[in-house]
């Protein structure tokens, strides 16, 4: 299977340990991935709440961009621009209006977008096209005894639920069992992870943090799994401050492609496991080896 | 234009229905044009025709000016085509003499410049006077209504139709699909506002239908085949085997009681599954009828509901010389002659995993209301005490109110008992556990009488009312209180904050939904269905318990979600509705009937055609003859007919095509 592939400015910065992840599994589960010629922002950040006709402007270059390619699909792994790519494309199918500054500003620059193109994320792609059992197949490390809470955030499946239950989803749950892991009942799996608060009022945003984190130390989980740079930015990052005003919290929040390259046996070192500031010393058993039997044997 | 007709004087009449029509429809002009039309003796416009001077001015007209025929531009047939055809027989004329055209559904409610949708009705005044032109006299066709009378699900909307048309002396077939007739409401304690005791006025009634030498009560069973129309309905209905004969079973139960499970082990549906029965069971002590019905599911002797004879059957033995007991009962099929139809199959509950936000299968205190209906009910799986599924006595319990209502997301309607029942079951709550009780809601909703008084009667006792709509129901704790409990996390909107109260119970106030199975069984009476799934009625207003189809008439929750109060009520309409049809004794039905020509070749391809198998051949004619009294006049045969002998009452070809020239007709006007 083949997709065309939108990283956006996080994957390529903070959220790096993202890409680094996903792009082997990906091929080791032989989903190509085709990074986009010449992608721009894709609106999210604070545009869409300034301008939200400007930001589906920008949104509908990257999606006319990926027509251009001729691929159906476009994947989208940040929270962010999946949710902004796919607003975008609803409001173009919504409202004549927008969809006329669309056209427009894409005319300017000799560009279309007819409205056709799939925005995809990850965890859809892997449930439905790839499916649990290939998944499955291809775990050699199973994460067995490694107790994981699955955080969605709010932007994958709100407003728009389109591959997962807006209120209770549960796709990133199955993988994680599929890998072999304990998926901790997590009541907190789309609560906001303070978004930008943490860096505009940073006591409502403290305080969110350690809400989330707190829960999961509280049911036993060793780690968080997500699937949104931002949240996984915010959980990762503050520990010192949520230390001094609560007490420490101390659990690690992963990429749930980051969980699956160690299941998949993949090379630890492209995992982008050092990326984080609190980070994951969990592994799962070796893969056996020949050798190694012989050494646990003698 | 046409050359005018001997002999036909067309009478005009536009209608301006207030401003319905007249404020869309240059109605003067429409008449000042008409009157220009061939064969037009008099064309006037008026206010109201369908008033009493409306119709005096045509037959007026009739007699004065000497029609011949009638046409009224009005509203749709369906609403008035019966007056104005009374109208024109009282005048002296036959009633077929008339053609009604409509200028409000087709025209002036649905266009909104003025110019056009005159021109339109102009249009469609042309039709009818050039297709009113070619009409006959007829005779109304008269077929006799047969006085039995079927009544589908016997929940208290059909037993309440049952026993109403049983003791005005009719023979009713209730046919109900469960064990037991007595609906949901057979589940609940007490019944607001009132508090009277669901069983005591209930069950009376129940063992009235079973008794009752009228009601012929087939429970277990469901209609599979209904064919025919009003008055003549044949009816198949399907009697699953219970592997108990009916007739010899009296209802001791000693056949429960020697069962080979020692211990009740099963989920009991009437219990919503809080309680556990045996195999062999009977759902609720009062069931009508006193039956017992095994489950083939778990029954020892049979292994996945097939026959395998492995298990000792000690409740044959108890059941000893009444041999009531029969494993090798087959399902049975029954048909019925009625006459008229009444669907009274009620509703189903919302299904609360559509909400996972409520935590109802995630959290074992979370409760739906009926759920909550059986644990407070005395003769409930707890007897009536209020323990919850891990064992404890509550303290604090949350209702959630429009719980799968008034939500874009699953359902839009308001359930309309939900805000009654939830403030009963506070009350009943309240009373047998003395815990605190909280009401999440987003409007309370009181209409009725003396309900309005329960709202603050509940306040009186300190029951609470929080406005808003719940979030979520969690077990994330923030504080140590929190702990152990549930979470109700909510905006009260009336305060201006989002609050969090930790409770021990959480009852989930379902909605009222269409049962999964309507469209099919819509679709077996030959009825509609409204966009939400519920039934739908003739008339909102004035047809409340009538169909589109003739003689079927619905009743109680199958046609939207109302309490029993008002379901009562719609039974006894219904069955009034019906009565009234049997009384009459026959029904006219209109003469639209196909009649065959003398050049009919005998090619009998019409034959296999008609769905009502109204065509035979006549062999020493050897033409095809139609049986006028199961014709339906749906045109099937006509339009087949290779050599165009067969001819359609009010549909001839001179008629249809006088209309369809008459509408495209290019002149000036
Ligand atoms: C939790 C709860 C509490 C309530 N409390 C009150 C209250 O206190 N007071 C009040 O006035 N109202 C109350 N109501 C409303 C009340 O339940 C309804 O008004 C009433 O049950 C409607 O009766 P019905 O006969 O139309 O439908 P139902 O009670 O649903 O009965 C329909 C019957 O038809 C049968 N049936 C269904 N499909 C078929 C089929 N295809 N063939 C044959 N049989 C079929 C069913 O098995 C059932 O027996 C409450 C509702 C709920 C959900």
């Amino acid at each position: 299977m083949k997709l065309a592939y939108f990283p956006g400015c996080s994957l390529k910065g903070l959220g790096r340990a993202y890409e680094e992840s996903l792009l082997p599994v990906m091929k080791h589960l032989g989903v190509e991935l085709v990074e986009l010629d010449d992608w721009n922002c894709c609106g999210a950040t604070a545009y869409m709440a300034v301008d939200e006709v400007k930001a589906c402007v920008l949104a509908a270059r990257n999606l006319a961009l990926a027509e251009k390619t001729g691929q159906q699909q476009l994947m989208a792994p940040c929270a962010a621009c999946y949710l902004v790519l796919n607003k975008a494309k609803h409001y173009f199918h919504d409202y004549p209006a927008i969809k006329k500054t669309m056209d427009h500003a894409l005319a300017a620059i000799g560009l279309k977008y007819d409205g056709d193109t799939a925005v995809r994320h990850p965890l859809d792609v892997l449930l439905t096209d790839v499916g649990l059992e290939a998944v499955r197949q291809k775990v050699v490390r199973p994460l067995k005894g490694l107790k994981v809470a699955p955080y969605y955030g709010c932007q994958i499946v709100r407003p728009y639920a389109t591959f997962d239950d807006q209120y209770n989803p549960t796709a990133m749950d199955k993988l994680l069992e599929a890998l072999g892991a304990t998926v901790v009942r997590y009541p907190l799996k789309t609560k906001c992870c303070g978004g930008s608060l943490t860096g505009t009022v940073p006591a409502a945003g403290m305080r969110m943090v350690y809400i989330l984190l707190n829960e999961a130390r509280k049911r036993g989980a060793d780690c968080l799994a997500t699937v949104c740079p931002l949240c996984q930015f915010n959980l990762d990052a503050y520990h010192a401050k949520v230390a001094s005003q609560y007490g420490p919290v101390r659990v690690p929040t992963v990429y749930f492609t980051q969980l699956m390259g160690l299941a998949f046996g993949l090379p630890e070192k492209e995992l982008g496991l050092n990326r984080s500031a609190i980070r994951l010393d969990w592994r799962p058993e070796p893969v056996p080896t020949p050798a190694s039997k012989e050494a646990v044997t003698a | 234009m046409p050359e005018p007709r001997n002999g036909v004087r067309i009478g005009f009449y536009v209608c301006h229905c207030g401003h319905n029509i007249a404020s869309m429809v240059d109605c003067p002009a429409v008449a000042a044009y008409a009157a220009t039309l061939p064969n037009v003796a008099v064309s006037r416009d008026y206010k109201y025709l369908c008033s009493d001077p409306g119709q005096e001015l045509i037959k007026r007209d009739i007699a004065e000016l000497g029609l011949s025929h009638v046409v009224v531009a009005s509203c749709s047939p369906l609403l008035h085509e019966h007056t104005f055809r009374s109208a024109t027989e009282a005048g002296g004329l036959n009633p077929y003499c008339f053609h009604m055209v409509n200028i409000r559904e087709h025209d002036s409610w649905v266009h909104t410049d003025r110019r056009l949708a005159t021109e339109k009705a102009k249009a469609l005044a042309r039709a009818g006077i050039r297709r009113v032109a070619h009409h006959q006299p007829l005779e109304m066709k008269r077929v006799p209504i047969h006085p039995d009378v079927l009544v589908v699900g016997g929940g208290i909307a059909g037993i309440h139709a049952a026993l109403t048309l049983a003791s005005a002396g009719k023979k009713v077939y209730l046919v109900e699909r469960e064990p037991s007739i007595g609906g949901h409401m057979a589940k609940f304690d007490k019944t607001f506002p009132t508090l009277d005791c669901a069983a005591c006025i209930l069950t009376p009634k129940m063992s009235a239908v079973r008794s009752h030498p009228n009601i012929t009560l087939w429970s277990y069973s469901e209609v599979v085949k209904t064919d025919g129309y009003v008055g003549n309905y044949t009816v198949t209905v399907r009697r699953k085997p219970r592997y108990v004969i009916e007739e010899l079973c009296v209802g001791c139960q000693e056949c429960i009681d020697s069962c080979v499970y020692k211990k009740p082990m099963f989920p009991d549906e009437f219990n919503e599954g809080l309680g556990k029965r045996k195999p062999i069971h009977i759902p609720f002590p009062q069931a009508t009828p006193q039956v017992v019905l095994i489950d083939p599911e778990v029954c020892l002797n049979f292994k996945r509901g097939v026959l395998t004879d492995k298990c000792k059957k000690t409740c044959v033995e108890a059941c000893a010389e009444r041999k009531a007991i029969d494993f090798n009962q087959k399902e049975e099929l029954k048909e019925i002659k009625v006459g008229t139809i009444i669907v009274a199959t009620g509703f189903q509950p919302f299904d609360v995993k559509r909400v996972p936000q409520y935590g109802y299968g995630t959290y074992p205190n979370v409760y739906t209301a009926l759920e909550a209906e059986r644990l407070v009910n005395a003769s409930g799986p707890t007897s009536g005490e209020v323990v919850l599924r891990d064992g404890r006595h509550p303290n604090a319990i949350a209702i959630i109110h429009c719980v799968g209502s008034r939500d874009r997301k699953t359902n839009r309607w308001c359930s309309r008992v939900c805000c009654m029942y939830s403030m009963k079951l506070a009350h009943l709550l309240k009373e047998h556990s003395g815990a605190e009780v909280y009401n999440f809601y987003i409007d309370i909703r009181a209409p009725g009488k003396g309900y309005e008084e329960f709202y603050d009667k509940l306040n009186e006792e300190g029951v609470h009312f929080i406005r808003g709509r719940v979030g979520e129901v969690t077990d994330w704790a923030m504080t140590p209180e929190e702990e152990g409990k549930l979470v109700i996390r909510v905006e009260d909107t009336l305060a201006g904050f989002v609050r969090r109260i930790p409770v021990d119970m959480v009852v989930l106030s379902t909605g009222l939904e269409p049962h999964s199975d309507a469209q099919s069984v819509r679709r077996m009476f030959n009825m509609s269905c409204g966009t939400e799934g519920f039934f739908l009625e003739r008339h909102p207003k004035l047809a409340p318990v009538n169909t589109y189809t003739d003689g079927v008439f619905i009743a109680g929750c199958c046609q939207g979600p109302r309490d029993i109060p008002d379901t009562v009520a719609q039974a006894g309409a219904a069955a009034a509705e019906a009565m009234a049809l049997i009384d009459r004794g026959h029904i006219d039905q209109e003469p639209n009937t196909a009649r065959i020509l003398a050049d009919c070749s005998g090619c009998k391809s019409c034959i296999p055609l008609c769905p009502y198998t109204a065509i035979a051949f006549d062999s020493a004619t050897q033409k095809a003859v139609i049986n006028e009294a199961l014709c339906k006049g749906c045109g099937t045969c006509v339009g087949s007919c290779p050599s165009g002998s067969i001819i359609q009452n009010l549909f001839d070809d001179e008629e249809v095509f006088g209309e369809i020239q008459g509408v495209l007709a290019d002149e000036p006007n």
